[in-house]
C-alpha cells in the first residue's frame, strides 16, 4: 500500500445532522480517483475535510502512512494538498499575476517583485496550455479562463494531491476536454488527483477509479475498467433512475398563456422568443451564463429588459416583481440564500413575505393566520424542521427550497418559473420537488423549469428551449429529448465531436 | 453538496436572542443601582423624572432612527435637521406674530411638515440617486446645519412673542398627574412606532429590506417606497422632537442639536437594533436613550469624570455596544 493520502472512517456532523458517516478511501500517486454522488451526498464535505477546510468529527487522515491532522487549508497546502474550488474565488480587479500570488507575493528588498511574478505566471499558464496575459484583469477573462487561473493558483504551491471540486460546471465540452488534458498531465507527473463530479461521462473519460457516495455513506469503490455510466448512476441513486421523475402530466395544451417576442436584457439576452402553454412544463437548458436566468428576470421586471410580453392576449410590461406577481407570475430564484429567503429570519416571516397582503387585518398583520399558514405549509410541503422558531438559514438546502416553494405558492400563481429547482438539494427531496412541479402542471398551471441538469430537463419537461450566448438556440420537442440534442444546441457541437475538436486544439 | 446546516441548538440560540433583547434592560438596572450607590440624590423621583424628560427628544428621534437602521439605512443629518426645523419653526411663529393657540398650531404643523420634507429629501436621494445613505445624509447634515446658521446670521433665533412663550412653555415643563408632557410624548411616539414596526406590513417590509434587499425585491416588496418612507418617518420624529425641545429654551442656535445623531444612533444600537439592518427594537431604543441620559446624569452627580466629557463617554458607549452586539451575534 503506497497510498499518499488515506482517510479512515471519516464522519462529519453539523449539530445533530450527520452528513458523512464512516468514509474510508485511499489515494495513490499517479492516479485519478473520482468521487461521485448526487447533490447532497457529501462529496464537497468530504473534499473539504481532505483539504483541511473542515475537521472531521470522527476518523483519521494519514499522509504517506503517518496520521495527520490539518489545522486549516493553509496547513494542508503546506503538506502538498491543494483544492481547486467549485466557485471562482479570485479578486476581479486584480490582474492574473496578482491573483496567482495573492497572499504569497514574491518580494524583493521588501517590495513586491512584479517582474518575476509575471514570469512565473506566464510559465505556469503555458504549462497548462494557455496563453492568458498575466497582466489582464481577471474581470475581463472568460469563465473558463478564470477557472484556469484558479487551477494555476492551486498548482503554484508544491503539490502531491490536487482535488478538483466540480470543475466543469461552468465549462463547455471543449473547455472541459482541455481541463482533462491538464489532469492527465498531472497524473503522469505522479500527482494524485481527486476528481469530484456528478457528470458520469466525464468521470468515465478521466478517472482511474471511482468512489461512490450516497447520503453521506460510502457505497462502492471500483476500477473504471468495466464500469459504465449507467452502473455508476445506479450506484449513486441506489435505485432505478427512472423512478426519480414522475409521469409527465398529460395536461400540456395548445392554449398559449404567455408569449415572449424579441426579448432583450442588455448585456445578457438578445432576441429571445418563446411561448408557454397552459398545463405544460417548459424546460430551459443551456450552459451556465447562457442568459436563462437573466431572460426570466427581465420578463418579471427584476432587471431592465425590452421586448413584447403577451399574457393571455394582453401586452404587459412589469416594472418590478410585485406587478408580475399581481398578474399571476412568480419567479423562484436559483440563488435561494441570496435572493429567495431571509436567512436571519424565522420560517413564519419568510413564508408570508411575498403574500403579506393576504394576512392583513385592517392595516395590521394577523399573526394567527400566519401561524396557520405555516402549519399548512409544513404539512403540504413536508418541510422538516426540528422547531418552528428556526431561522431559514438553519434549514437544509432541500427544506429551504420547500419553504421557498411554499412562500411563492401562497400567491396562487398561474405561471411558475423555477430556476435550478434542485440545486443543493438531496435526492429524496429532489423527488418530492419533481412530483410537486408535475402536480402544478396537472392543476393547469404553466411551469418553466430552468436547469443545468440535463437529466432533469429530460425527465421532467414537455419541451425544452435551449439558450446559447444570450440567444435562443432552439427547441427540443418531447419526442426528441436527449442529452445530445440539448448539448448540441447549448454548445453548437455534438458531445462526441467535442472531444475530437479539443484533441485537435490541444 | 452545498448543504449548510448551522450547528446551533435551538435552546441555545433562543437564550442568546433573548440576551439581545434583554441586555438594554439589564444595563438600565445596573446603571440605576450604580447611580444609587454613587449619590443618594440619584434615586429620587424628581431626579429620575428629570433624566427621562431630558432624554425625550433623543428618544423620539431615535424611534425614527430605529426604522431607518432596521431598514438597512442610516441618517446622520438628524441633529442638523432638528436645528433647522427649530429655527424655521421659531421664525414662522415670529412672523405670524400672534400669541394665540392658532398661531402656535401653525408653527407646530410647520415644524412637522419641514421635518417630513427633510426626511423625504434624504429618502428620495438615497433611493432614486442610489447613493450610500452615509454620504447622502452626511451631505444634508452640512446643508441643514449651514442653513440654520445662515437663517440665524450666526446668532440666535429666539421666540419674540412673550405671550406665545408662556402659552408654549408647559409643553416641556408641564405635567399630567405628575408625569411631564415630554415623557408622555415619547411614550406615545414609541408606542406608535412599535405598532407600525411590529404589526403592519410596512414594518415587516422594513425588516425584510434591512435583512436582505435582494430577497425583499424578489419577494415583490416595494423597496423604493419602503426605504423612502423610513426616512420620512425619521423626519417626522425629528419634527415631533423639536416640538418638545423648543419650549425648553425658546430659541435655536447654530449649536442646537449638535451630536444628536451620535446620541440617536447610539440609543438605537444599545437598544439591540442591528446596525446592518434586519432587526429593529423600538422599546430597546427607548431604553437606550434613557441609558445615555442616565450616564450623563451620573457623571454630573459624581465627580469621577468631568461632565464636559459626556460626548466622549457616549462615543465610547456606542463602540462598546457594537462590540457587545457582535459577540452576541457571533453565537448565532
Amino acid at each position: 500500500m503506497d497510498s499518499v493520502l488515506r482517510a479512515e472512517n471519516i464522519s462529519k456532523s453539523f449539530g445533530p445532522i450527520e452528513v458523512l458517516s464512516g468514509i474510508s478511501l485511499d489515494l495513490r500517486p499517479g492516479e485519478v480517483l473520482a468521487v461521485i454522488g448526487e447533490n447532497g451526498a457529501g462529496k464537497s464535505t468530504l473534499m473539504r475535510i481532505l483539504s483541511g477546510h473542515l475537521p472531521p468529527t470522527k476518523g483519521s487522515l494519514h499522509l504517506n502512512g503517518q496520521p495527520i491532522t490539518f489545522s486549516g487549508p493553509v496547513d494542508a497546502e503546506a503538506h502538498g494538498i491543494v483544492l481547486v474550488h467549485q466557485e471562482i474565488l479570485l479578486a476581479p480587479d486584480l490582474t492574473v499575476a496578482q491573483n496567482l500570488f495573492l497572499g504569497r507575493e514574491i518580494r524583493r528588498f521588501g517590495f513586491v517583485d512584479d517582474k518575476s511574478m509575471r514570469e512565473r505566471t506566464r510559465a505556469i499558464l503555458h504549462e497548462l496550455g494557455t496563453n492568458i496575459d498575466p497582466d489582464r484583469e481577471v474581470s475581463r477573462l472568460s469563465i473558463a479562463d478564470r477557472q484556469l487561473v484558479q487551477i494555476a493558483r492551486a498548482l503554484l504551491v508544491p503539490h502531491t494531491v490536487v482535488a478538483f471540486d466540480e470543475p466543469t460546471a461552468v465549462l463547455t465540452p471543449i473547455e472541459a476536454e482541455s481541463l482533462f488534458e491538464i489532469i492527465r498531465k498531472l497524473r503522469s507527473q505522479g500527482v494524485a488527483v481527486l476528481y469530484i463530479s456528478h457528470r458520469l461521462n466525464e468521470v468515465k473519460a478521466v478517472a482511474d477509479r471511482v468512489t461512490v457516495l450516497r447520503d453521506g455513506r460510502h457505497i462502492a469503490t471500483r476500477d473504471i475498467e468495466g464500469l459504465e455510466p449507467l452502473e455508476m448512476a445506479r450506484l449513486m441513486v441506489g435505485r432505478d433512475m427512472s423512478k426519480l421523475y414522475p409521469e409527465k402530466p398529460e395536461t400540456a395544451s395548445d392554449q398559449v398563456v404567455l408569449t415572449v417576442r424579441d426579448m432583450a436584457v442588455p448585456g445578457y439576452v438578445e432576441n429571445a422568443s418563446f411561448t408557454l402553454r397552459r398545463g405544460e412544463i417548459l424546460g430551459f437548458g443551456g450552459l451556465i451564463g447562457a442568459g436563462r436566468t437573466e431572460l426570466f428576470e427581465g420578463i418579471v421586471g427584476l432587471r431592465p429588459g425590452q421586448g413584447t410580453v403577451t399574457l393571455d392576449d394582453r401586452n404587459v410590461h412589469f416594472r418590478d416583481a410585485r406587478e408580475a406577481m399581481a398578474a399571476g407570475i412568480v419567479y423562484l430564484s436559483e440563488d435561494r440564500k441570496g435572493k429567495g429567503l431571509l436567512l436571519q429570519q424565522n420560517l413564519r416571516i419568510n413564508l408570508s413575505l411575498a403574500a403579506l397582503d393576504k394576512f392583513g387585518r385592517g392595516s395590521f398583520i394577523d399573526k394567527g393566520a400566519e401561524e396557520k399558514a405555516l402549519d399548512q405549509a409544513i404539512k403540504d410541503f413536508d418541510i422538516r424542521t426540528r422547531s418552528r422558531d428556526l431561522l431559514a438559514g438553519q434549514l437544509s438546502g432541500g427544506n429551504q427550497q420547500k419553504l421557498l416553494l411554499a412562500k411563492m405558492m401562497l400567491l396562487e400563481p398561474r405561471i411558475v418559473i423555477i430556476d435550478e429547482p434542485t440545486r443543493g438539494v438531496d435526492i429524496g427531496t429532489k423527488e418530492q420537488i419533481y412530483r410537486f412541479i408535475a402536480s402544478l402542471a396537472a392543476e393547469g398551471k404553466a411551469v418553466v423549469v430552468i436547469s443545468s441538469e440535463m437529466q432533469e430537463l429530460i425527465g421532467l419537461c414537455h419541451r425544452v428551449v435551449v439558450m446559447r450566448n444570450g440567444r435562443v438556440a432552439g427547441e427540443v420537442a418531447q419526442a426528441d429529448l436527449s442529452e445530445d440534442a440539448i448539448v448540441y444546441l447549448a454548445t453548437g457541437v455534438h458531445e462526441e465531436r467535442a472531444a475530437e475538436i479539443a484533441a485537435g486544439h490541444a | 453538496m452545498t448543504e449548510t446546516v448551522l450547528p446551533t441548538r435551538a435552546e441555545k440560540r433562543k437564550f442568546k436572542m433573548d440576551m439581545r433583547a434583554l441586555s438594554p434592560f439589564i444595563a438600565l438596572i445596573v446603571l440605576i443601582i450604580a447611580g444609587a450607590l454613587i449619590n443618594p440624590d440619584f434615586l429620587t423621583a424628581s431626579n429620575l423624572l428629570n433624566v427621562v424628560t431630558r432624554s425625550a427628544f433623543i428618544a423620539i428621534i431615535a424611534v425614527g432612527a430605529t426604522f431607518v437602521i432596521a431598514g438597512g439605512g442610516l441618517d446622520l443629518s438628524v441633529g442638523s435637521m432638528a436645528a433647522l426645523t427649530a429655527g424655521v419653526m421659531i421664525l414662522t411663529l415670529n412672523n405670524l406674530g400672534g400669541g394665540d393657540v392658532g398661531t402656535l398650531a401653525i408653527g407646530l404643523l410647520a415644524a412637522i411638515a419641514l421635518g417630513a420634507a427633510c426626511g423625504l429629501a434624504n429618502g428620495l436621494i438615497v433611493t432614486f440617486g442610489r447613493i450610500e445613505p452615509f454620504i447622502v445624509t452626511l451631505g444634508t447634515m452640512g446643508i441643514f446645519r449651514s442653513l440654520v446658521i445662515w437663517l440665524a446670521a450666526g446668532g440666535t433665533i429666539t421666540m419674540r412673542n412673550f405671550e406665545l412663550r408662556e402659552l408654549y412653555r408647559p409643553v416641556y415643563f408641564g405635567n399630567i398627574f405628575g408625569i411631564p408632557y415630554p415623557i408622555i410624548a415619547f411614550l406615545v411616539v414609541a408606542a406608535i412606532g412599535a405598532l407600525i414596526l411590529y404589526r403592519t406590513s410596512f414594518g415587516r417590509h422594513v425588516v425584510a429590506l434591512g435583512s436582505n434587499e435582494d430577497v425583499a425585491r424578489y419577494s415583490g416588496v416595494p423597496i423604493w417606497r419602503v426605504r423612502t418612507l423610513t426616512y420620512v418617518i425619521q423626519g417626522i420624529c425629528v419634527g415631533i422632537a423639536v416640538l418638545v425641545y423648543v419650549p425648553r429654551l425658546g430659541s435655536a442656535t447654530p449649536t442646537t442639536g449638535l451630536l444628536w445623531e451620535l446620541q440617536a444612533i447610539t440609543a438605537v444600537v444599545i437598544g439591540g437594533t442591528a446596525l446592518k439592518g434586519g432587526i429593529g427594537r423600538v422599546w430597546g431604543t427607548v431604553v437606550g436613550a434613557v441609558i445615555l441620559e442616565l450616564v450623563a446624569n451620573i457623571m454630573v452627580l459624581s465627580n469621577f469624570v468631568s461632565e464636559f466629557l459626556v460626548g466622549a463617554v457616549q462615543g465610547a458607549i456606542i463602540i462598546i455596544a457594537m462590540l457587545v452586539q457582535r459577540s452576541v451575534h457571533r453565537g448565532r
